[in-house]
């Protein structure tokens, strides 16, 4: 018994004497709830719908009013209005509305002459949730137009809403992929970048690189290029593999890898230089293993890579518009789940640049050349 | 102009002075020691002057540059085997020599042509292409030790380079280190706290203790600055109540401890002492059992001008353990 009791002591001991393994080994589990516990099942809002109304009489006046209601109120969506559909379903394609209502140039009279009148919602279906909650909103502003009206009681004046999807059904494998896609960069940015380089740096190993003349940027550009290469080869094995898994329409496009090896290179060098900007003074080795989960759970969840970023509340919006997950998720959802063009992911592909500039040169500066 | 210059340089880490105000020169193609226990000061004393950590005060000139003012000229000038075995495991021999030539910017044809050379003079070749996992401690520190000269530097610094290997590998160590200084024209600065490291590697020794200088010479004129030249260990049988003070009166024997039946005898000229208390020991009808002769050796010297033994100084806990600092090792 005393011989157990030696191993016992030992541990706590030493379990005692780090800090940061107390520290991180506490606050992992309420990060995990606080996240996890917003992250799901919120009630989607905010979404963007452009309203082209096309006949612009009293009936559809009404209903564009009632859309500003439940903007004002419910918050579901957020109309903007389109006066030209090819260009609202122009920027549906590329993600910067998430439906969009067309009333049509004959409504009113449809509405006056009572001849089943509708108005076609056409959605982005590549997030489920989203779509669902849009779907159920606009099917309570039919209600609701139906109801103020006051010959609602005839059937054949009722508003009718015909719902368009985009887009092929989208699995939910298929939708967690992207986000699967920037884990698996990460993954290896964190295993083959951050806990190597902390470890060797225990080791005394870059006492060896600092001796040599070699300059403070050539030696971050040296890991954060390395660490970036492994990052890529795991983010394109499982761009591949999981892209035939899931199920993705015609995944082997020409086009369609190159740009996906685009978005691939550039989480990869986005999130290698976070990690070495977090890691640039650090050389307790337990303190990457420790962050790790930390990062994990807090970088992933609010990217909207498992549910859309409409339902998270405020705090983790913010955390989400500075989250590199986020851009990435979404460049990767644009060409996989849409197949869209280069011009779709253009401001995802600008934050990933300048946040790896910007994360690569404070790394730079913050590096220490002596020990 | 000497290869190394040091002058009254300091190292303070919070309100510890680590160094504290040593100067000395190396001549070019000395092999120079640091001698001391742990926590000296002896690897932050080489560390300043490799531009790893910057001094407090005071200043260096290593192959003519300046440590603060020209620090990446200092570094194309040197090459450094750190305390902490910093090859990568899983890389083969040629692969950690290859990297660190790069690092150097070193032409591939040279390259190649070097580590033939150097591989051939710490008798690696055949271990090119082995990961340095596969090898020995002897062996990955001759790895260190050529990775080291990939560059041609014309100063090298061996930061403990035996330490924790065997005596048949740091007598191999020694004489490769010995054999490739004489071929390349080098100046060695290296730090140890092994006595026997010191007295047949170095052409020059310097004593460093808790962050002071107190002696520089050759091994032979260090010991020869100790008074007492030789100490005799004799044990006796029958010796008489006063047989200490009678010793004490022999020829040459500057002083006598211990109690009988053994006597450590220190004396100026052991040859003369010995005879002498061979013939004391017949007239006095006392039987000598024992005789043990010993130079004097540099720990007679730490003795002298520290007033403690070396083996008792590397007890005391370095700065780093006292300030809770990781060693790298």
């Amino acid at each position: 018994m005393q011989r157990t009791w030696a191993i016992i002591e030992r541990e706590l001991r030493r379990f005692r004497r780090s800090p940061v393994l107390i520290l991180v080994s506490m606050i992992f589990p309420i990060v995990q709830l606080v996240v996890l516990g917003y992250a799901f099942g919120g009630n989607v809002k905010h979404l963007r719908v452009g309203v082209v109304d096309q006949d612009g009489s009293v009936p559809a006046v009404r209903l564009r009013e009632l859309s500003g209601a439940v903007a004002a109120n419910a918050e579901t969506f957020e109309p903007v209005v389109y006066h030209d559909e090819g260009k609202a379903l122009a920027d549906l394609r590329d993600g910067k509305l998430n439906g969009v209502l067309t009333i049509p140039p004959e409504f009113s009279r449809w509405v006056y002459a009572r001849e089943s009148p509708h108005v076609a919602l056409i959605e982005d279906n590549t997030d489920n949730f989203v779509a669902a909650s849009l779907t159920n909103a606009f099917n309570g502003l039919a209600a609701a137009f139906n109801q103020s009206a006051p010959d609602s009681r005839r059937l054949a004046g009722e508003l009718r809403l015909d719902v368009v999807e985009i887009y092929p059904y989208v699995p939910y494998i298929q939708y967690l992929l992207p986000g699967s896609i920037v884990m698996s960069i990460f993954m290896m940015v964190m295993i083959g970048g951050g806990i190597i380089f902390i470890d060797d740096k225990a080791r005394g190993l870059h006492e060896g690189y600092l001796v040599t003349p070699i300059t403070k940027f050539e030696l971050i550009a040296g890991f954060n290029l390395s660490g970036a290469i492994k990052a890529v080869l795991a983010g394109g094995v499982l761009m591949t593999v999981g892209s035939v898994i899931a199920g993705v329409p015609d995944p082997f496009e020409p086009l369609r890898l190159l740009r996906l090896l685009l978005v691939i290179v550039l989480t990869a060098m986005a999130l290698v230089s976070m990690m070495f900007l977090i890691m640039v003074r650090v050389s307790d080795p337990l303190l990457p293993r420790a962050v790790f989960g930390v990062l994990n759970t807090l970088l992933f969840f609010p990217s909207g890579a498992v549910y859309p970023q409409q339902a998270f509340p405020g705090w983790m919006r913010v955390i989400a518009e500075v989250d590199p997950f986020t851009y990435a998720v979404h460049a990767f959802k644009c060409l996989l789940l849409k197949n869209t063009g280069l011009s779709a992911l253009a401001g995802d592909l600008a934050y990933l640049s300048i946040f790896t500039i910007l994360a690569m040169t404070a790394a730079t500066l913050l590096f220490k050349r002596t020990l | 102009m000497p290869a190394i210059e040091v002058q009254a340089i300091t190292k303070r880490f919070g309100t510890f002075t680590a160094v504290d105000q040593i100067s000395f020169a190396v001549e070019e193609g000395e092999i120079f020691a640091l001698l001391g226990p742990n926590g000296a000061g002896k690897s932050t004393l080489i560390r300043m002057l490799t531009t790893l950590l910057p001094p407090t005060s005071g200043t260096a000139r290593v192959g003519g540059c300046d440590i603060v003012q020209d620090p990446d000229g200092v570094r194309r000038s040197i090459g450094v085997i750190p305390q902490a075995m910093t090859s990568d495991l899983e890389l083969s021999v040629a692969e950690n020599l290859t990297v660190f030539a790069k690092l150097y910017g070193v032409p591939r044809e040279r390259r190649r042509q070097l580590m033939r050379e150097l591989l051939a003079a710490v008798e690696l070749t055949q271990w090119a292409d082995q990961p340095v996992k596969n090898l020995s401690g002897g062996m990955r520190r001759r790895v260190e030790i050529a990775r080291g000269l990939m560059h041609e530097p014309r100063i090298f610094f061996l930061d403990e380079p035996t330490t924790g290997l065997d005596p048949v590998s740091r007598v191999a160590v020694w004489e490769m280190l010995q054999r490739i200084k004489a071929q390349r024209g080098l100046t060695v600065l290296l730090t140890t706290h092994y006595m026997d490291e010191a007295d047949k590697l170095c052409d020059r020794v310097a004593i460093i203790d808790h962050g002071h200088l107190v002696a520089l010479d050759s091994p032979l004129k260090l010991k020869a600055s100790v008074p007492s030249q030789n100490l005799l260990e004799v044990g006796f049988a029958g010796a008489p109540p006063d047989w200490a003070e009678r010793l004490r009166h022999l020829a040459a024997v500057e002083s006598v401890t211990g109690e009988a039946p053994v006597f450590r005898i220190a004396s100026a000229d052991g040859a003369a002492t010995t005879k002498a208390l061979i013939e004391a020991a017949g007239a006095a009808h006392v039987t000598l059992e024992s005789l043990a002769v010993q130079s004097t050796t540099l720990d007679d010297v730490f003795v002298h001008y520290t007033g403690r033994q070396l083996r008792d100084a590397l007890q005391e806990p370095s700065w780093a353990d006292r300030s809770g600092m990781v060693r790298r090792r």
